[in-house]
């Protein structure tokens, strides 16, 4: 048995937020004393094998088929079920329908069948994508699923131990799960990113990276993602390394041209509060927060935004956070690593021409 | 059980909310380490749950219809959908539990048995729970009634066929935001759809909304549940996170000390 991490990809190989799951899946493996294999959607070569070694990977499967182009939840949950032996071969599922198979059988075989790599878990990062996928394969597989975990160890055969956010992280659940394959997803900003892979610290080592076929049910592709051609250009907040954030003290939507040009500045993106996007100063995507986005960056430059809890949630996995605040006894000086008081109308240009003279020079 | 009645061209929707306590500046946890302490708090419903309500409501209101609000929580739940009633929903449903916590299992069970012989065209959720975050109820709804399923929408857009009504031609295209592109779906109805804040701004009730809300019936079924494969232990309030923040300095003053710890940061072009 193994401990299987499903890796999204971007550009660059595994997402961040995927790396993260990883080092989750690690230690669950190792707790178990199982081996760590990972699994991704798309080319072998789309995820750098130095990577996977430094990770602990022994055994890679790049997933593919003539029939799955693009993102298809169901279809990704029925592949990841196949080759887990999760036991949902096409046909076993209530939504499948018919169960005539659209990828050809490369593998898997009938209902209950064990799988090209079975596994005793499978871990994915807590993303929109993650939490889907893995929803489905708990749903066509009949097994229970913990999002959004900060932990995991085994604890004996089907039990895992494990600690999960609650309350977008404002309260943390131990709990067990009971079952024969766990489900779970990692909430990524409660785990640290692991440090940037140089090829060379893998010592050559190398990880064999084979393909899979899924056998898909008809249904599986009914629902597919087509990605819009208007895809919006740069950093997205997720995964930006700065974010300047602005709250209601930016005073309107007019305020945010300095913040975005200071971001622009830093190769960064801004990020705003609840209050903004409510006032319509600024569209909902660029909410962090509880039921906004949870961003991971290296800095948060948080600027007129108290620290409700809710905004909290959503920035709590970055590694440092710094305020600029008119209110020293705002709740944020106490939750940021560093903080300036002040107006932010008068630092932030100020900042903007001290960093700009600075590249002058 | 009452199917809805079939009108060409209109569509019928319920919408999934569930009972929470309202967190306003602090959030703690009973001393028995189970439940969050509720003494200070109301109680509400989340924000991705009250926009999957304004949005079935704006979609009535465009083409016709009606709008169901089910619940699945204690009596007192009934509060919740009264809620939603005042912002336009026309029924309420309460899958009356004894107050236990239900985990997403059990509740998809009992909400997939509730709804699936009622001939809605949409069956509309929020993302996630405000509480327990389990991210999962709306797909397990979906497998169980062999319904087509996105969830995390954003942008939703509605056409029904001539014959829906609960009979279910017509069809969704929904969008979402995914690592800065925009994601787009196509499901034919009925289908499963769950939502997320942004997607519109939940009107206010109005004071006639609220006085039908009070008089309305909430129709009420009660519900059981078996055992769960993830069973909670104990609740904790995350170790503190208040750092104290190292003051950089007052106004204009502090720009050099900034740029100088964004240099140690690495954060500098
Ligand atoms: C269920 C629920 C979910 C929520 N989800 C989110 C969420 O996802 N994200 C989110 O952000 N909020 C969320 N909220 C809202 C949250 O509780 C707060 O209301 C919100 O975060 C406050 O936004 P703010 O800090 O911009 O505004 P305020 O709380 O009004 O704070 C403004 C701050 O700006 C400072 N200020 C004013 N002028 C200046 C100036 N010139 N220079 C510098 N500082 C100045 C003030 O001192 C103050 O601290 C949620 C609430 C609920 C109930
Ligand atoms: N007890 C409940 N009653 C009604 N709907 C619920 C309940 N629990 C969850 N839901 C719905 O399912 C969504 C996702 O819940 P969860 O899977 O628990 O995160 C919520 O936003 C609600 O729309």
């Amino acid at each position: 048995m193994t401990v299987l991490c499903w890796l999204e990809t971007d550009a660059g190989g595994a997402a961040d937020a995927s790396l993260r799951a990883l080092t989750v899946a690690a230690d669950l493996a190792s707790s178990a004393g199982e081996e760590l294999a990972a699994a991704w959607f798309g080319p072998a070569g789309a995820v750098g094998s130095a990577e996977l070694a430094v990770a602990g990977v022994t055994r890679a499967w790049a997933i593919g088929s003539a029939g799955l182009t693009g993102y298809a939840p169901a279809a990704w949950a029925r592949a990841l079920a196949g080759l887990s032996g999760a036991g949902a071969s096409p046909g076993s599922s209530a939504s499948s329908g018919s169960s005539a198979s659209s990828g050809s059988a490369a593998s898997s075989g009938s209902a209950g069948s064990a799988g090209e790599e079975p596994a005793s878990a499978i871990v994915a990062a807590a993303t929109d994508h993650g939490n889907e996928v893995l929803a489905h394969l708990a749903a066509i597989a009949d097994l229970p699923m913990a999002a959004n975990c900060v932990s995991a160890v085994r604890e004996g055969p089907g039990e895992v131990r494990l600690v999960r956010q609650r309350w977008a992280g404002s309260l943390l659940e131990d709990a067990v799960l009971e079952a024969r394959l766990a489900l779970l997803t990692v909430a990524a900003d409660a785990v640290p990113a692991p440090a940037a892979v140089v090829p060379s610290a893998a010592g050559g080592a190398s990880v064999p990276v084979q393909a899979y076929e899924p056998r898909l049910a008809e249904g599986d592709l009914l629902v597919q993602a087509s990605e819009s051609a208007e895809r919006r250009s740069g950093v997205s907040l997720a995964s930006a390394r700065v974010v300047v954030g602005g709250g209601r003290g930016v005073g309107g939507p007019d305020g945010f041209a300095a913040l975005e040009e200071l971001a622009g500045l830093l190769g960064g993106v801004v990020g705003v509060s609840r209050v903004v996007t409510s006032e319509g100063w600024r569209p909902h995507r660029q909410q962090v927060g509880q039921t906004g986005t949870k961003i991971t960056p290296d800095l948060y430059l948080a600027c007129g935004i108290s620290g409700a809890i809710q905004h909290m949630a959503g920035c709590q996995g970055a590694k440092t956070i710094v305020a600029i605040n008119t209110d020293a006894g705002a709740p944020i000086v106490t939750k940021a690593d560093y903080a300036i008081i002040g107006d932010l109308h008068q630092i932030i240009p100020a900042l903007v021409e001290a960093i700009k003279a600075r590249r002058e020079i | 059980m009452v199917a809805n009645p079939v009108v060409a061209n209109t569509v019928q929707i319920c919408v999934c909310v569930k009972r929470v306590p309202m967190v306003g500046g602090a959030i703690s946890v009973t001393p028995d380490g189970l439940e969050v302490d509720v003494t200070m708090s109301g109680f509400t419903v989340s924000p991705h749950e009250e926009c999957a309500v304004e949005e079935a409501v704006q979609v009535t209101e465009r083409i016709g219809g009606s709008v169901t609000v089910l619940t699945l929580g204690p009596p007192e739940a009934a509060a919740q959908v009264r809620d939603m009633l005042a912002l336009g929903a026309g029924h309420g449903l309460l899958l009356q539990t004894d107050g236990a916590e239900w985990g997403p299992v059990a509740t998809a069970a009992a909400i997939a048995d509730a709804v699936r012989d009622r001939g809605f065209d949409l069956l509309l959720f929020g993302n996630e729970s405000a509480d327990t975050g389990g991210y999962q109820v709306p797909v397990r709804v979906a497998h169980a009634l062999g319904l087509p399923c996105v969830t995390g929408i954003k942008r939703l857009e509605i056409a029904v066929g001539d014959g829906a009504g609960g009979s279910g031609s017509g069809s969704v295209r929904a969008g979402r935001e995914y690592r800065g592109a925009e994601e787009l779906f196509e499901l034919p109805l009925p289908a499963v759809v769950s939502v997320k804040e942004g997607i519109n701004l939940p009107r206010y009730p109005s004071l006639p909304g609220r006085l039908r809300a009070k008089r309305a019936t909430v129709e009420t079924i009660e519900v059981s549940q078996d055992g769960e494969g993830l069973r909670k232990e104990r609740l904790r309030v995350p170790p503190a996170t208040a750092k104290g923040a190292q003051l950089l300095g007052s106004g204009v003053e502090a720009v050099p000390a900034l740029v100088g710890l964004f240099d140690e940061l690495g954060v500098l072009p």
